[in-house]
Parts: structure tokens; C-alpha cells; sequence
């Protein structure tokens, strides 16, 4: 019994992590069906604002919030820096330009901050533990299924019941169409973008309270996990990105607990191996997006 | 109202369109017709500003769009319903509509009074409101699509093929909606291969060929004219 709850607090600890890192990451693909390279360095830019407020004697709830606020500029930043001058021209053009925004950002906190970790505030909550039918866990993990709980409930909302949320699923299925009746083009992919900034940095804080500390490179392991969870999942679908979060964090957290002490370190080996597995039986991932559509 | 001159699309080296020019004055219905890639489609897509015109002008009420963008052409009072039919498959009839009225958003009584009407004149698709908008005939499709471009009151309707692959009943009461929004005052450009029918409606008509117009005139005078029709309309 013990065992079960400790097991399933893990899933669903990492599993929602996994599952705002990947939707904030579709939500952008949808719209546009590029991927963003610069996704993980949100998660960095909300590192480093929590790091460069440290000692400010702000709440840490305040550091937070700013620390979102940047990583949705941030996002914001991306589809001006990176997406819109070049979106009209060519997908090679993009998949460079947010390359190149994504290193940009990563050598301006090597060059300005440090190439070494740096310690980010945590409140008190993120270290202690609790104890649930016999399981000791920390408290954090339970925080990070809250967020998740919450966070997902308002994402599916917001696309069921405003006229945004509907804009947005038209525009990922036509583009075109969805212009044609008077939605602007911009305003949507800002809003993808923006919404893809607010995950990455709840996600963020989450993640980084992990570990306590950030470092310039901190954002390529979400993007990868991101990357896998949404390929898993369905490149083009919302549930999917989730559900393939979930069941990314199923599979990494499965072997943590069944590899023996010395094979651990190959744990992603084994991941990478199912991965290909799931994606041999299911090509376009386990759930398909929208019928139609195409690039604008 | 609506006013073309010189209209010319290209698509990259291959040129469909070329010197097209052509009117609708207010509540108008005119006809486009003409075969298959006579450029029909690409002289209202350049309208609807979802293509961008290589030379010519577009104005709408003397105000110069030729470059206005297909959001911005909604906001100045003209509605596009393409030949492709696109519902968005995966949202319901309902939340099909709801965008249809986006540009007027904030007016939820608005949108709310616009809605009934439009479910009224369609009543298959107030009993398909919570359906997957895929999931609907091709002629619910049809009809979805026009009720949901009327829904952002448009002054000017652009009508794409609206009796493309649909049983003669359907036409005819496609058609008959088509009269009834003429007689409530609304311009329209209905591009049709059905030109018998498309005559029937319309008040003038202009003939394309290979990207040009190759006749214009009353509706009654391109009917009579048995040359046109065997040249141009395929009987
Ligand atoms: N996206 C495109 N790329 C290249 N050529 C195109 C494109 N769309 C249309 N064309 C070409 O432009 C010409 C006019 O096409 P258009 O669709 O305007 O014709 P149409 O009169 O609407 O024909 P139909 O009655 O078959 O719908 C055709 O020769 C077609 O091949
Ligand atoms: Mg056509």
C-alpha cells in the first residue's frame, strides 16, 4: 500500500510537470506547426528572475509571479524576435531563427550571470515532507500535482468557453479560414505564445525547486521531455500532450524504481527504446489532431 | 460597393487572373461563371484578401482594400464563403457559429439576437448545435458555412460554389436562401458552374475565361445568349 501511493505521488508529481511542459510547447505547434526551439530557455529566464530578486526581501510568492511575468515576456519576445520577421518566408528560416534565439538567450546568462549554478529562493513548503497513508513524500510533489490539477482545468476551460480559446482550436485546424472570419492573425499566435510562457514559467519554478539551482543550460532537458511527451502523444493534439506526459513520466518513473542501482544511469536508453516502440505501433502518436490543416 | 479594376493574381510564375474588373452596387447579386480554372476562386479569395492581388485595385464603398488583410476585410463588412466548404471538423455547429460572429464579440445580446435568426433560417442546424461540425452532410456543411459567414452581419457576401456536390433538393433550397438574403438587401458575389441556376437569381452576370472576362451583361441577356453558353458554360 505503501509502496502503491509512493509510486503513483511520483507519476503524478512528474507526470504533471511533464504534462504543462509538453502543452506549453503544442500549444505553440498547433497554431503554427513549428516547433519552438527557444521553449526551454523560458524556463530559464524564470530561473534566473528568481535568482537575480534573491536577497530583494520580496515574498517569494511576488518573486514567482514576476518570475511567470517574465517568462511570458519572454514568450512574447520569441514571436517578435524570432517567429514573426521570417514565419511568411520559410519553416527552414524559423527552425533557425528560434535556434539561434534559444542560444542567444542561453550565452547572455553565460556571459552576464555565470556558467555556474546559481541558487534560486525556495519557500519553506519545498523542502518539508509529509506523510500519506505510511509514504513519506515531499511536500513539493504535492504541490506540483495541484498546479497541474488547476493549471490544466483552466487551459481546457479557457479553450472550451471563451471566444479566444475557440479562435485558437479554429486557427490550429485552418489558419486561413479562421482569418476569413475576421480573427487576427497575430493576436492568436501572440496568445499561443504567451500562454506557452505562463506554463513554461509555472512549470519552471516547479521544476527548478527541484533541483534549487539554475543554470544556463537548465531548459534543454524540459524541451526534450516536452518534445518526446508531445511526439508520444500526437504532435497535434492538446489531450495528447498531456496524456503523453503522463505516460513519459510513467515510463522514466517505472524504471527508477525496476533498474537495478548500476543500469540507472541508462535509464534514458531504455526510455528513448520504448519511445520508438510506441511510435512503430502508433506513427502519428497516440491521439490524432485536428482532420486538417496547413501552415500559414 | 464593391468595385475591381485591373484585378491580376498570380501564383508564382503561373498568372490565373488578368485585368479582371468588375462591379457590384448596393444589394446587388452578381454572378461569376465560367469552367474549371477559369480563375473564379482566386478573383474572391483577392477580395476577401485572403490572396494578394499582382496588380489592380479593390475598393469597397470608395475606400482603397487591395491590400487589406482577411481579418481586416471581415471588420469592413464582407464575408467569404469558400468552395472548400471549411468548417472547423472538430468544434461544434455551435461554436462554429460563435466565430463566425468574433468581430462582434463583445456584444453578447448582438451575437445572441444574430444567432436565433440564423437558426431559424437553418433549423437542421439548431437540432445539430452540439455536434462535431465534421460530423454534419455535406449539405448541413453548406449551410453552416453561410449561416456562420452571415453571422458577422456582413454588407457583402462572397459565395463560392455554394451547390458544389449537392443533391438537386439541396440546391434549390441553397438557392432559395440565396434570394431570400438578396431581397433583405444584402450584396452578393455568387460564383457558380451551375449558370442556369445562378442566372435565375442573379441581376448581372460576367463570364470568365482563362483568367479574363470573356462576357458581362444582365442576367437574362447572358442566359439568352446561346453562343456563351455553348462556349464558356458547357451547355
Ligand atoms: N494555390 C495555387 N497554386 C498554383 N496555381 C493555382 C493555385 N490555385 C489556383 N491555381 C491555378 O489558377 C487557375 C485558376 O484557379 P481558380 O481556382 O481560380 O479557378 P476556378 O475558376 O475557381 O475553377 P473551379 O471552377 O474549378 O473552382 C487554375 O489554372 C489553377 O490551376
Ligand atoms: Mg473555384
Amino acid at each position: 500500500m505503501t509502496f502503491a501511493v509512493q509510486f503513483l505521488i511520483d507519476v503524478l508529481s512528474l507526470g504533471g510537470a511533464y504534462a504543462l511542459m509538453a502543452l506549453g510547447l503544442v500549444i505553440v505547434y498547433g497554431i503554427l506547426r513549428l516547433v519552438n526551439f527557444a521553449y526551454g530557455e523560458l524556463i530559464m529566464v524564470a530561473g534566473y528572475t528568481m535568482f537575480l530578486m534573491n536577497g530583494s526581501g520580496a515574498p517569494w510568492l511576488i518573486m514567482a509571479l514576476v518570475a511567470v511575468a517574465m517568462a511570458v515576456a519572454a514568450g512574447i519576445a520569441t514571436d517578435y524576435v524570432a517567429f514573426r520577421p521570417v514565419r511568411a518566408k520559410s519553416v527552414t528560416a524559423v527552425l533557425i531563427t528560434s535556434f539561434a534565439f534559444s542560444t542567444l538567450l542561453q550565452n547572455a546568462a553565460l556571459l552576464f550571470i555565470s556558467p555556474r549554478p546559481r541558487p534560486v529562493p525556495l519557500p519553506e513548503i519545498f523542502s518539508q515532507t509529509v506523510t500519506i497513508l505510511g509514504a513519506v513524500t515531499p511536500l513539493r510533489n504535492l504541490i506540483t500535482i495541484a498546479a497541474a490539477v488547476i493549471l490544466l482545468a483552466l487551459f481546457a476551460w479557457m479553450m472550451r468557453s471563451t471566444v479566444l480559446g475557440i479562435a485558437m482550436r479554429a486557427a490550429a485546424t485552418n489558419f486561413t479560414m479562421a482569418r476569413m472570419l475576421g480573427v487576427p492573425a497575430n493576436l492568436i499566435i501572440s496568445s499561443a505564445f504567451a500562454i506557452s510562457g505562463f506554463l513554461g514559467g509555472v512549470v519552471g519554478i516547479l521544476w527548478i525547486g527541484r533541483i534549487g539551482t539554475v543554470v544556463p543550460g537548465i531548459g534543454l532537458e524540459p524541451l526534450l521531455v516536452a518534445f518526446i511527451a508531445t511526439v508520444i502523444g500526437g504532435m497535434r493534439s492538446m489531450q495528447g500532450a498531456v496524456i503523453g506526459g503522463f505516460l513519459l513520466a510513467l515510463i522514466d518513473t517505472t524504471l527508477n524504481y525496476t533498474l537495478p542501482q548500476d543500469l540507472l544511469k541508462f535509464r534514458d536508453a531504455f526510455t528513448f527504446s520504448l519511445v520508438i516502440l510506441i511510435l512503430l505501433w502508433r506513427p502519428d502518436g497516440l491521439i490524432k489532431g485536428p482532420a486538417s490543416g496547413q501552415r500559414t | 460597393m464593391l468595385e475591381v479594376s485591373d484585378l491580376g493574381v498570380r501564383y508564382g510564375a503561373i498568372r490565373a487572373v488578368h485585368d479582371v474588373s468588375l462591379q457590384a452596387g448596393k444589394g446587388e447579386l452578381i454572378a461569376i461563371l465560367g469552367a474549371n480554372g477559369a480563375g473564379k476562386s482566386s478573383t474572391l479569395k483577392c477580395i476577401a484578401g485572403a490572396l494578394k492581388a499582382s496588380a489592380g485595385t479593390i475598393r469597397l464603398d470608395g475606400q482603397d482594400v487591395t491590400s487589406a488583410k482577411p481579418e481586416q476585410m471581415v471588420r469592413l463588412g464582407v464575408a467569404m464563403v469558400p468552395e472548400t466548404r471549411d468548417v472547423f471538423p472538430d468544434l461544434t455547429v455551435s461554436e462554429n457559429l460563435t466565430l463566425g460572429s468574433y468581430i462582434h464579440r463583445r456584444n453578447r445580446a448582438d451575437v445572441e439576437s444574430t444567432r436565433e435568426r440564423m437558426l431559424g433560417l437553418f433549423p437542421r442546424l439548431r437540432e445539430r448545435a452540439r455536434q462535431a461540425a465534421g460530423t454534419l452532410s455535406g449539405g448541413e456543411q453548406q449551410m453552416l458555412v453561410i449561416a456562420r459567414a452571415l453571422m458577422s452581419r456582413p454588407k457583402l457576401l462572397l459565395l463560392d460554389e455554394p451547390s458544389l456536390g449537392l443533391a438537386p433538393v439541396v440546391v434549390d433550397t441553397i438557392f432559395e436562401m440565396i434570394a431570400e438574403l438578396k431581397r433583405s438587401g444584402l450584396t452578393i458575389v455568387l460564383v457558380e458552374q451551375n449558370a442556369a441556376k445562378a442566372l435565375s437569381v442573379a441581376d448581372r452576370a460576367y463570364v470568365m475565361r482563362l483568367g479574363r472576362i470573356a462576357a458581362k451583361g444582365p442576367a437574362a441577356e447572358i442566359a439568352a445568349n446561346t453562343d456563351l453558353g455553348a462556349l464558356y458554360l458547357g451547355g
